[in-house]
């Protein structure tokens, strides 16, 4: 295990790519789910007033 | 037959198309990838070459192919869209087209940053103005100014028809990184990239790195459909389906 997480001696090098690969990717599946949670809620706020003038 | 292609070229249909598709799109991501980088990593010799060989580090050429190719492939695939849009006046294609390019940018980046690097333990150098490294960091630029010019114009239709001008004639980078390890002459152009082809590739390498391009492939098609459904939501907010979507689907 040891020697596999030293890549012999390359750690720094293969593990800052797989590292940065891994994170950007995770980071733009969080961002698109926040986003569409983000447009979701302000469309449904605006329904809502919408729908309330309506039945005054 | 005509009809039927165009009924998934309604934002409406495609909206809940896209919806459905993206859980089997990153499922199949994360299984592709976990599989080809466990192949690369333990089914291939930890050294490469005889005199000067490519040692432990070249492991990172799973990750940087996989995201030069889609960063390429990326750049086709919206300026395709652009083009369609273009010359069938389809909402949807300009839709496609500014949601596959963040995507696109992002690998761009990806291949820079993993190139860079391989490039300090194997050429000794962060960063070296290499016909193909040069090139690369032109598409890069691409990307952003596209992306940049979307959002510096108001009107979205008027958005979409410059972008997707840009994105066109920017096309023309993508042939030059392809050929730009072709240096006809060493003394002229230093390129410090290897020229390579698919049959001198160990097959067990090979396959890590068509793995791993598969499943970024299989994750762009996630992260666009993600993308696109969130502007379709903005740009159709006045219509009757948006406004079920919003009864079923905002939070209270």
């Amino acid at each position: 295990m040891m020697e596999f997480l030293a890549q012999g001696g390359y750690a720094f090098y293969v593990w800052s790519c797989y590292g940065m690969g891994a994170v950007l990717l995770a980071a733009e599946i969080v961002a698109l789910r926040k986003r569409r949670r983000t447009i979701l809620s302000r469309l449904g706020r605006l329904k809502r007033m919408r729908d309330a003038e309506v039945n005054e | 037959m005509k009809r039927h292609w165009f009924h998934f070229a309604a934002p409406s249909t495609f909206y809940h198309l896209a919806g459905r598709l993206t859980p089997w799109f990153l499922g199949l991501a994360l299984v592709t990838g976990v599989v080809a980088l466990y192949w690369g990593f333990f089914e291939t010799p930890d050294r490469l070459g005889g005199s000067n060989p490519q040692k432990e580090y070249y492991r990172i050429i799973f990750v940087h192919v996989a995201s030069a190719w889609m960063s390429m492939w990326l750049y086709i695939v919206v300026a395709a869209w652009s083009a369609i849009g273009l010359v069938f006046n389809t909402r949807l294609s300009y839709m496609m087209a500014i949601s596959v390019a963040p995507t696109g940018a992002l690998f761009t980046f990806l291949a820079l940053f993993t190139g860079s690097f391989w490039g300090k333990p194997s050429w000794g150098t962060w960063w070296d103005w290499d016909p193909r490294l040069t090139s690369e960091l032109v598409l890069f630029f691409l990307y952003v100014g596209y992306l940049a010019l979307h959002s510096a114009i108001d009107d979205a239709r008027r958005a979409d028809r410059a972008a997707a001008l840009l994105a066109i004639v920017g096309l023309v980078t993508v042939p030059i990184i392809f050929w730009s390890i072709n240096c006809p002459d060493p003394n002229q152009c230093a390129a410090l990239h290897q020229r390579s082809s698919m049959s001198d590739i160990d097959g067990n390498i090979l396959f890590g790195m068509l793995g791993l391009t598969f499943a970024f492939w299989m994750y762009s098609f996630a992260t666009s459909f993600m993308r696109v459904r969130s502007i379709i939501l903005e740009r159709e907010t006045d219509t009757a389906w948006v406004a079920e979507v919003i009864d079923r689907e905002a939070p209270r």
